[in-house]
C-alpha cells in the first residue's frame, strides 16, 4: 500500500519536473530570439507594479503591527492590564467569576508555525504562475489578439493571486501575534493573582448584569405553532456534521405523461451512451499522440478514428441530448402537449442509425471527402435530415397549439436552430456548388454553422429556460434575448470562411468573415449579460444546487470561448495559431465548456423530476470537478504549446522541431482527457442511478399507503 | 409587436434571413468560383493509380493532419514556391455518386503541408519506409504506421516492390516486406502533388508578412543562413540527425569521401541534381533543384556537413559555390 503510493508520488513528481524543465528550456530557445521591450513594460505596468504595491502595503502593515506591539510593551504593564480588564466580554466575565470561586482555568494559545509555512508555499506558488505567463507574453504583446487572450487567461490567475495575498495577509497578522503571546502569559498570572477588592467587585457586578437573558418567548409564548396550511416544508431536525454541503433536491412537479417521459429518458440515455463511447475513442486518440505505435490496425488508425470521435460526440451525444431536453422544454414553455410522440421515436431511431452506420463507414474507410464534420456520406447523413425535419414539424406544431400568447424566447432559439440546421445540411450536401474551391467555401460555412447555428443557438435556447427555472426567477431582460437572437443570425452566418484566412478563397469573403467575427461580440455580450444578471442576487443558490454550477460554467465559457473565437479571426493571431493545436483546444473549450456542461445541467435538472430519483450527490460533485479540472488541463497546455509551435513556424524552423516541442503538451492533454473521460463514466453511472428501478431502499410509509390505496380504491371525487 | 406572438411570422422571417445570408455568403460565391476558375494550362487531372491513391488519401483521413494549401504568408513559403490560387483546385470535381468533391485543403498541420510534396520528397524507398513505420526514418515522428498496406513474403517475385525495413521494426516477423497496391497508389498520388507553374506573363501573388531581412542586420549577410536548420529541413529525414544514414537505405555522411573530399563539383551536383550510383542505397532526388537552393544555402549545408559528426572538410565560400552551381546547372540541362 505505502509502496505503491510512494511509486505513484515519484512518478507524478517526475512527470511534473520533466515537463516544467523542458518547458523552461523551450521557453528560452524560442522566446529569447527577438522581442520588443514594450511587451515587458506593459506586463510590468499592469501586473507586477500593483503586485509590488500590495506586497509593500502588506509589509508596511506587518511593520506597524510589530511596532504597535513593542509600543504596548513599553506602556506601564498594570495600567495596560487594567485597560484590558475594562473590556472583558460576557464569557470572560463569567470565567473571571468562576476563577474567583477558586476554580481552575486554562487559557490556550495556538501555534503559528503552520501558517508561516503556508505563507511561503503560497508565495512561491504565485511566483510560479508568473513565471509561466511571462515568456509567452514577451515578444507578442504588441498584438491586440494576444493581449485579449492573455487578459482572458489572466482573469482567473489574478483571482488566484488575490486569494493568495489574502492568505498572506492573514499569515502576517498571525505572525505579528507571536509577540503578544508572552503578554498573554503575564496577563494570566496577573488575573489569577489579582487582589484588588474594588476591581473585583466591579467585575463581579458586571458579570451579574451580563448574565441577564431574554427568554426568547416573550413575544411568541410557549404554545407550539400549528401549520394548518402546510406552508413550512423541508424541515430538518437532524443536526449532524456533514462532509459536503447538502444540495437542494429537485422540486417534485406534477408527473409528466409516462409516454413523453419514456421518450425523453431514451433520448438522454442514448446520448449518455454515445458520450462514453465517443470520448473513450477521443481518449484513445489523445494517447496515440504520445504513443503512436499503440496499434497498427487499419480500423483503429488515427486518421479514421478522429472523425469517428468528433462525429459521435456531435451527433450521438450532444444532438440527442439537445433534442431530448427539447422534448421537455418546448411543450413546457408552450404550456401544451407535444404534437406527436411517434415523430420523436422515429427521430431517435434515425439519429442512432446515422451514428452507428457513419462510424462503421469511417472505420472501414468510407469518407465523404475529408471536410471536418462532413465526413459521413450523404446516405448516412440523410437519416439525420429525416430526424431533424420530423423534430421541427413536431416542435412547430406544438408551438402552434400553445396556450400562452407569446412564444417564449427558448422556443425562438430551439426551433430556429433546427430550421437553420436543415438549411445548413442541405447546403453542405447538395452537389451543385461543390466543385473546386466552392467545396472549401461550403466547408467553412458548414463546420462553422454546425457549431454556431445548431449547437450554440439550441443550447442558448435551453439556457433561457433552465437558468430562470433553476433560480426560480424570470430572465433578466427579454429585449437582450431578442437582440442576441437577431445579431447571432446576422453575424454567425457570414463568418464560416474565417477558417480559411489567407487561403485561395476570394479576399472579400475572408474580409466579410473577419468583420462578422468582430460583430459576434454583440450577441455574446448580450446573452452573457442576460444570464449573469439573472444570476445576480441569487448566487447563494449556486452553492446549494447541483445543477446551477454546470449552467454557470457554461455561461462563463460561452463568454470566454466566443471572445477567443473573435480574437482568433484577427490576421496576426491567425498566422500564429492557425493549423496548430490551438484550434483543437478552442474547439474543446467551446464544445465541452459550453455545450456539454449546459446539457449536463439540463439532464440533472429534469431527470429527477421525471423519475423521482435523485443522483448520488457526491458523485455529481465528482463528475463536475473531474470534468472541470480535466478541461483546464486539456485546454491550457495545448494553447501554450500551440503558441510555441506557431512561433517556430513563423521563424521557418524545421517542421520536426515543432513536433518535438508539442510532445510534453500532448502528455498534459492526455492527462486532462483522462480526467474528462472519468467524469463521463461517473455521469453515466449517475444517469443509471436516476432511472434505475432497483436501487432505492423500500420506503415503508409510502409502500404501506400505496397498498392501502390498492386494497380500498378511493372513489374519484 | 406581432412577430413575437405569431409563430408563422417569426420562423419565416428568421428562416428567410438565414437563407438569404447563406445564399449571399456561401452559395453565390461558391457558384461564381466554380464557374469563373479554369484549371491552369499545365495541370493534369488525376487518373489511374494517382486517382486511386487520392481515394486512399481520403479514406485514411490524411486530411486530419496534413493541409494542402500554401497561404500567401511568408511562413508558408517552405511548403511551396507561390501562394495557392483558386485555379489550383479547379480540376477537382465530385468523386462519385457517394462522395463529395475533396479539395483536402485541411485545417490542421499536425504534420507538414503536402501541396508540393511531389517536388520535395520523391524517393519511393523513403516514402514506403515512412508509410510502413514513420519512425524508421524520422524517430520523432508521431504519424501512424500503415503496416496493413504491406505484406510479408518469403520469396517475393520480380514485380514485387520490396521495402528494406530495419529488423527492429519488424517485431519478429520474418521474410521480405512487400508493398501492396494501395500504398503504391498513395505513392503515385503524392508524386502528382506539385505546384503547377503559372502561365507566362502572370506573376504569382506576393507572400505577406515577410520577416525583416536578418542577413542585413548581421552585417556581412553572406553566411548568415543556419546550415543546421537547412540540413534538418532538407537532408535529415534520410541522412539522419547523426549523419550516419540508415543501413541498407541511406548512406552515411559521417566520414563520407564526397563530403570530406576535394571534388566540390560532384558534391554540389549531388545536392542540386540527385545521385544514384550504388544499388545498395536508395536513389537521391534532385533536392536542391526542387527546393530552388541558392548558393548561400548550398554553402551553408556543405559547411555544416563538413564540420559536423567528426568530419573535417575544408570550409567553402559562397563565391566558390556560385561558380560551380552555374556550371552544374548547364550540365543538368544538357542531360
Amino acid at each position: 500500500m505505502t509502496n505503491s503510493f510512494k511509486k505513484l508520488l515519484t512518478t507524478s513528481s517526475y512527470i511534473i519536473f520533466f515537463v516544467t524543465a523542458t518547458s523552461a528550456q523551450e521557453g528560452k530557445n524560442i522566446v529569447g530570439t527577438n522581442h520588443s521591450s514594450f511587451g515587458l513594460w506593459l506586463f510590468a505596468v499592469i501586473f507586477i507594479v500593483p503586485l509590488l504595491i500590495i506586497i509593500g502595503k502588506l509589509y508596511y502593515e506587518f511593520k506597524m503591527q510589530v511596532k504597535a506591539n513593542t509600543a504596548l510593551a513599553k506602556e506601564g504593564q498594570v495600567l495596560k492590564f487594567t485597560r484590558y480588564l475594562k473590556h472583558l466580554d460576557r464569557k470572560q466575565l463569567g470565567q473571571f467569576a468562576k476563577l474567583k470561586n477558586r476554580k481552575d482555568n486554562n487559557l490556550d494559545g495556538s501555534t503559528n508555525a503552520k501558517n508561516v509555512i503556508a505563507l511561503i508555499i503560497l508565495l512561491t506558488c504565485s511566483n510560479d504562475i508568473f513565471a509561466q505567463v511571462t515568456p509567452a507574453s514577451k515578444p507578442l504583446t504588441s498584438q491586440p489578439g494576444i493581449i485579449i487572450t492573455i487578459v482572458l487567461l489572466l482573469i482567473p490567475i489574478l483571482l488566484a493571486v488575490v486569494f493568495a495575498l489574502m492568505k498572506a495577509n492573514n499569515a502576517i497578522r498571525k505572525y505579528a501575534n507571536i509577540s503578544k503571546e508572552k503578554e498573554v502569559g503575564q496577563f494570566t498570572t496577573y488575573v489569577q493573582t489579582l487582589n484588588d477588592p474594588a476591581i473585583e467587585a466591579e467585575l463581579l457586578k458586571r458579570n451579574d448584569t451580563a448574565d441577564y437573558n431574554l427568554t426568547h418567548t416573550e413575544l411568541g409564548g410557549t404554545t407550539l405553532a400549528e401549520d394548518s396550511k402546510g406552508i413550512l416544508g423541508n424541515i430538518s431536525d437532524k443536526h449532524t456534521a456533514h462532509f459536503t454541503a447538502t444540495k437542494k433536491k429537485a422540486i417534485t412537479r406534477p408527473v409528466l405523461e409516462p409516454d413523453i417521459t419514456k421518450l425523453i429518458l431514451w433520448y438522454l440515455g442514448c446520448s449518455a451512451f454515445w458520450l462514453v463511447v465517443g470520448t473513450g475513442i477521443g481518449e484513445y486518440l489523445g494517447i496515440k499522440f504520445v504513443a503512436p505505435d499503440t496499434d497498427h490496425i487499419s480500423w483503429l488508425s488515427f486518421g479514421r478514428l478522429r472523425p469517428v470521435h468528433t462525429n459521435i460526440v456531435f451527433w450521438g451525444w450532444a444532438s440527442l441530448a439537445m433534442i431530448g431536453l427539447g422534448y421537455y422544454v418546448v411543450p413546457m414553455v408552450s404550456n401544451a402537449k407535444i404534437y406527436s410522440i411517434k415523430f420523436g421515436w422515429v427521430g431517435l431511431i434515425c439519429t442512432n442509425i446515422m451514428v452507428i452506420a457513419g462510424s462503421l463507414c469511417l472505420m472501414s474507410g468510407i469518407s465523404n471527402g475529408g471536410g471536418e464534420f462532413r465526413e459521413y456520406i450523404w446516405p448516412v447523413m440523410a437519416f439525420f435530415a429525416v430526424a431533424l425535419i420530423l423534430t421541427f414539424i413536431n416542435f412547430f406544431l406544438t408551438v402552434a397549439k400553445r396556450t400562452t400568447k407569446e412564444i417564449y424566447i427558448s422556443n425562438w432559439f430551439i426551433l430556429s436552430a433546427i430550421l437553420f440546421t436543415i438549411v445548413v445540411a442541405l447546403t453542405a450536401y447538395l452537389p451543385f456548388w461543390q466543385n473546386g474551391i466552392g467545396e472549401t467555401i461550403v466547408q467553412g460555412y458548414f463546420m462553422h454553422s454546425g457549431v454556431g447555428m445548431w449547437f450554440t443557438l439550441y443550447v442558448v435556447g435551453l439556457l433561457y429556460y433552465f437558468i430562470p427555472q433553476q433560480l426560480n426567477k424570470p430572465i433578466y431582460a427579454y429585449s437582450l434575448g431578442i437582440l442576441a437572437f437577431w445579431t447571432q443570425i446576422i453575424f454567425y452566418t457570414i463568418i464560416g470562411t474565417h477558417h480559411f484566412i489567407f487561403s485561395a478563397i476570394p479576399w472579400w469573403l475572408q474580409t466579410v468573415a473577419i468583420v462578422g467575427s468582430m460583430g459576434m461580440v454583440i450577441p455574446v455580450v448580450a446573452a452573457t449579460i442576460n444570464f449573469t444578471m439573472t444570476f445576480k442576487g441569487h448566487w447563494n443558490k449556486v452553492a446549494n444546487s447541483y445543477t446551477l454550477p454546470f449552467f454557470f460554467v457554461a455561461v462563463v465559457y460561452y463568454f470566454l470561448v466566443s471572445m477567443q473565437g473573435t480574437v482568433e479571426a484577427f490576421k496576426f493571431t491567425n498566422l500564429l495559431w492557425h493549423f496548430t493545436d490551438f484550434t483543437v483546444a478552442h474547439a474543446h473549450a467551446g464544445f465541452y465548456g459550453i455545450i456539454t456542461f449546459a446539457l449536463w445541467g439540463g439532464i440533472y435538472a429534469i431527470v429527477p423530476r421525471l423519475t423521482g430519483k435523485e443522483p448520488p450527490q457526491h458523485l455529481v460533485g465528482a463528475h463536475f470537478w473531474f470534468a472541470f479540472i480535466g478541461l483546464i488541463f486539456y485546454v491550457v497546455p495545448l494553447s501554450i504549446g500551440a503558441t510555441y509551435r506557431g512561433m517556430l513556424w513563423m521563424e521557418s524552423k524545421p517542421f520536426i522541431d515543432s513536433v518535438v516541442v508539442m510532445f510534453q503538451f500532448w502528455i498534459w492533454r492526455a492527462i486532462g482527457g483522462s480526467l474528462m473521460f472519468i467524469s463521463h463514466v461517473i455521469f453515466a453511472y449517475n444517469f443509471y442511478r436516476m432511472v434505475t428501478k432497483e436501487t432505492e431502499p423500500l420506503d415503508v410509509t409510502k409502500e404501506a399507503f400505496n397498498q392501502m390505496e390498492l386494497e380500498t380504491p378511493v372513489a374519484a371525487s | 409587436m406581432n412577430v413575437f406572438n405569431d409563430h408563422k411570422k417569426l420562423y419565416s422571417i428568421a428562416g428567410l434571413l438565414f437563407i438569404t445570408l447563406t445564399y449571399l455568403t456561401v452559395i453565390m460565391p461558391a457558384l461564381q468560383n466554380q464557374r469563373n476558375n479554369a484549371p491552369l494550362p499545365g495541370s493534369v487531372p488525376l487518373s489511374g493509380d494517382a486517382l486511386a491513391g487520392k481515394n486512399v488519401y481520403v479514406a485514411e483521413g490524411c486530411v486530419g493532419c496534413h493541409t494542402q494549401q500554401v497561404r500567401n504568408v511568408d511562413m508558408d513559403k517552405v511548403f511551396g514556391s507561390r501562394p495557392g490560387i483558386a485555379a489550383d483546385y479547379a480540376n477537382l470535381k465530385r468523386m462519385n455518386v457517394w462522395q463529395n468533391t475533396s479539395t483536402v485543403m485541411g485545417t490542421e498541420r499536425t504534420g507538414p503541408d503536402l501541396t508540393n510534396i511531389g517536388a520535395r520528397q520523391t524517393s519511393r524507398d523513403w516514402l514506403l519506409m515512412h508509410f510502413y513505420n514513420p519512425r524508421t526514418v524520422v524517430p520523432q515522428s508521431i504519424m501512424p504506421s500503415y503496416e496493413w498496406m504491406f505484406e510479408m513474403k518469403e520469396n517475393p517475385s520480380k514485380t514485387d516492390v520490396v521495402v528494406n525495413i530495419p529488423a527492429s521494426f519488424l517485431e519478429g516477423k520474418t521474410g521480405k516486406v512487400v508493398a501492396k497496391p494501395e500504398v503504391l497508389q498513395l505513392y503515385a498520388y503524392l508524386l502528382t502533388l506539385k505546384q503547377t507553374s503559372l502561365p507566362e506573363g502572370l506573376t504569382p501573388m506576393e507572400f505577406l508578412y515577410k520577416k525583416a531581412e536578418k542577413a542585413a542586420a548581421t552585417g556581412s549577410g553572406k553566411l548568415s543562413i543556419d546550415g543546421k536548420a537547412m540540413y534538418a529541413a532538407n537532408c535529415q529525414t534520410c541522412h539522419q540527425e547523426n549523419g550516419e544514414g540508415l543501413k541498407g537505405a541511406y548512406p552515411p555522411l559521417k566520414g563520407s569521401p564526397v563530403v570530406n573530399g576535394d571534388d566540390l563539383e560532384l558534391y554540389v551536383d549531388i545536392i542540386m541534381n540527385g545521385y544514384d550510383p550504388r544499388p545498395e542505397y536508395a536513389s537521391m532526388p534532385a533536392v536542391g533543384t526542387n527546393m530552388n537552393f541558392t548558393e548561400n544555402e548550398v554553402a551553408a549545408i556543405i559547411n555544416y556537413e563538413r564540420t559536423s559528426w567528426g568530419n573535417a572538410g575544408k570550409k567553402v565560400t559562397t563565391e566558390e559555390i556560385k561558380k560551380i552551381m552555374d556550371f552544374v546547372k548547364i550540365k543538368a540541362s544538357a542531360k
